[in-house]
């Protein structure tokens, strides 16, 4: 969401006005300069001789946006990145963004384009179709599932009803991870990172996948209440072997290292979370970290910053519990409402990163609970978070905070 | 009557032959559009939302497999004219006005970059005093920009007439339908290659060459401003980021 529809008074618009030409000040001028618009020439200009050469290609035939040498009037060669392009021998940019140089690379990083997904980016994502799978509006491939059975089937053994099914996928060499994020009728969450094999490429660019008998497991199209095996590929440091085939309700004994920082490496894991917001904000404020899933202890509540925007909060869930049926859940979930408090620290969290987002911060753990202390702290209600003065005053408190660390930079120095 | 006074040298609304009407534009201003952008020529007011790349929608559509299919679709709210519209959508007029500015618009995108998937542009008018097509074009610019959308160019578009004997810029609906020539102009500013030229009624051949010539100035005028909005709203984008 872009915009909370408020209605600043006047001292509120000129205090968010210096708070917002404080943050515009503290930014440094190079980088200013560095923003370019689309027909904008980028300068290259010598700096040293060293050519690195960074390589996009892939050995799949999925198309990207290809790096290429560029030959500037001097005689110097430059990798010319995405969002540039050549032009009568100048590097000329066809997005909207912000240069970036890594060594002899050039090209555009833009703001607010849409999520492109890299191998590793841990999502959250929303059902949206059944059969045929991976309707990703994010990725432009989309991916066929054999008997659209990866994800059905999963659910299934756990005996949870599923509507759709959404599987994002990204194809790195061989093999493709799936991260399978799926949000059911009965609003569980859950992600699983599963490996499935690349059987090929259908003529629309599609991939098929399929998870293999010996390997990965069978998967059983025909009788629904069949449990499903998938092998799932622990990290180099566990033992594999004696969970080759494991069938799925196995699978949440299986030792699972929740907090662990390695989460993101490692290829298995399966989480189910309930009872939280589901929240959209645009994906360049959620930066790659090497920790997306955050327990906020204090709260007892799940933070998932989701590398596409998709941000859950939800109340804390225990890895590796018992499977629930269908009839024990509904008398789990009559028995045990979320607490009241729970509830509350899940709305101002919530509300904290729609104000943050809606002002265009990057998210991070540390910035969101501080937005939800100091509205607590300022005895702000939790509705009023959205309104128009807790609005400013983050600002302002934003603008206080990176003055701060700025100053903090240039005298540790 | 007189469009232009044969006196003080002012045309119907105070300006001079060769002045543009005032520009104001806004970018980012639907908020669950992946670009969008509000574009205001004098009194003629467009808004653009820009949805893409995303997957392709109806497969029958899709003729390149390896490019990406862009769509376009102009419509005229029924508020915008002076009397209600009655069929905003489906008449001739904005069937071709939708096709014109989706050539337009393909010329510029880097459609190769993107295969397999489509581009929705919907182009709405707000107000209509004359030239939205340039508007249109001028307003799905920004929006593509601000989606994030590769584009060879930004592409601007604006229109100049020949009335009194005098090349005038930018006409308004008073001008417009006053019955002389109309020339609609769409370029890619930097590259300066011309990708949209239309015209109603007839002019000679030199005359012609003036006023497109005039039409082309424009359209430089409204690049530079484009490129100042959007310029602008990555910085301001980029220092709040933080």
């Amino acid at each position: 969401m872009r915009d909370l529809n408020l209605s600043l008074n006047q001292t509120q618009r000129v205090r968010l006005e210096a708070a917002l030409h404080e943050l515009q000040s503290l930014v440094p001028a190079a980088a200013s300069a560095a923003a370019v618009t689309v027909a904008d020439t980028i300068p290259v200009n010598q700096e040293d001789n060293i050519l690195k050469y960074i390589s996009l290609s892939q050995e799949n035939t999925i198309k990207e946006d290809t790096i290429s040498l560029f030959v500037c009037a001097d005689g110097l060669v430059w990798c010319r990145g995405h969002g540039t392009s050549d032009q009568d021998g100048e590097v000329v940019a066809t997005l909207c963004g912000v240069v970036e140089r890594v060594n002899k690379l050039v090209y555009v990083r833009t703001l607010r384009a849409r999520y492109k997904p890299e191998v590793g980016d841990i999502i959250v994502g929303r059902v949206i179709e059944r059969r045929r799978t991976a309707v990703d509006e994010l990725n432009m491939r989309s991916i066929f599932v054999e008997n659209d059975v990866i994800c059905v089937s999963t659910i299934l053994a756990l005996s949870v009803e599923v509507d759709n099914c959404f599987i994002f996928c990204f194809s790195d060499f061989k093999s493709v991870f799936a991260y399978v994020v799926v949000l059911t009728h009965a609003d569980t969450l859950r992600v699983i990172n599963h490996q499935a094999e690349v059987r090929g490429f259908q003529h629309d660019g599609s991939l098929h996948l399929q998870a293999r008998s010996e390997k990965y497991g069978k998967v059983h199209a025909s009788s629904a209440t069949l449990p499903v095996t998938f092998n799932v590929q622990f990290p180099t440091s566990l033992d594999i072997t004696g969970y080759a085939t494991v069938p799925l309700y196995h699978y949440q004994s299986v030792p699972f290292y929740a907090s662990n920082l390695a989460f993101m490496n490692c290829k298995n894991v399966l989480l189910q979370l309930e009872r939280g917001q589901l929240l959209t904000v645009p994906p360049y404020l959620v930066k790659r970290k090497k920790q997306h899933f955050h327990h906020l202890a204090q709260y007892d509540v799940d933070l998932i910053l989701g590398c596409n925007g998709f941000i859950w909060v939800g109340e804390h869930v225990l890895v590796g519990e018992n499977v629930k049926t269908t009839e024990d859940q509904q008398k789990y979930e009559a028995d045990n409402f979320t607490p009241l408090e729970t509830r509350k620290h899940i709305c101002r969290l919530a509300n904290a990163i729609r104000v943050l987002s809606a002002l265009g911060f990057t998210l991070t753990v540390e910035l969101i609970i501080e937005t939800a202390e100091a509205s607590v702290s300022s005895n702000v209600e939790v509705n009023d978070m959205l309104g128009a003065e807790f609005y400013v005053q983050t600002a302002e408190r934003e603008a206080k905070r990176r003055a701060a660390l700025l100053r903090k930079k240039n005298g540790g120095r | 009557m007189e469009y232009v006074n044969p006196l003080t040298g002012f045309r119907v609304d105070g300006r001079r032959p060769n002045e543009m009407r005032q520009l104001k534009a806004e970018v980012g201003v639907v908020a669950r559009a992946d670009g969008s952008a509000l574009f205001e020529m004098g009194n003629t007011r467009v808004i653009a939302a820009v949805y893409g790349p995303r997957e392709i929608q109806n497969k029958g559509q899709q003729v390149n497999n390896k490019e990406a299919l862009v769509r376009c679709e102009y419509r005229m709210a029924e508020f915008s004219t002076g009397d209600r519209r009655r069929k905003p959508k489906g008449d001739r007029r904005s069937t071709e006005i939708s096709l014109v500015i989706r050539q337009t618009m393909e010329a510029s995108i880097l459609t190769d970059l993107m295969p397999r998937s489509q581009i929705d542009i919907f182009v709405q008018v707000l107000q209509a005093d004359g030239g939205t097509r340039s508007a249109c074009i001028n307003a799905a610019t920004l929006a593509l920009a601000d989606a994030g959308i590769p584009m060879r160019d930004i592409v601007t578009s604006c229109s100049a007439g020949y009335l009194c004997s005098t090349p005038l810029l930018d006409l308004n609906y008073v001008e417009d339908s006053a019955g002389g020539p109309d020339v609609t102009v769409g370029i890619l500013a930097k590259m300066d290659k011309v990708t949209l030229l239309q015209m109603d009624a007839k002019l000679p051949m030199d005359t012609f060459e003036s006023v497109m010539g005039l039409a082309i100035e424009g359209c430089k005028a409204i690049a530079t401003y484009i490129r100042e909005v959007l310029l602008e709203n990555t910085k301001r984008l980029e220092y709040q980021r933080g």
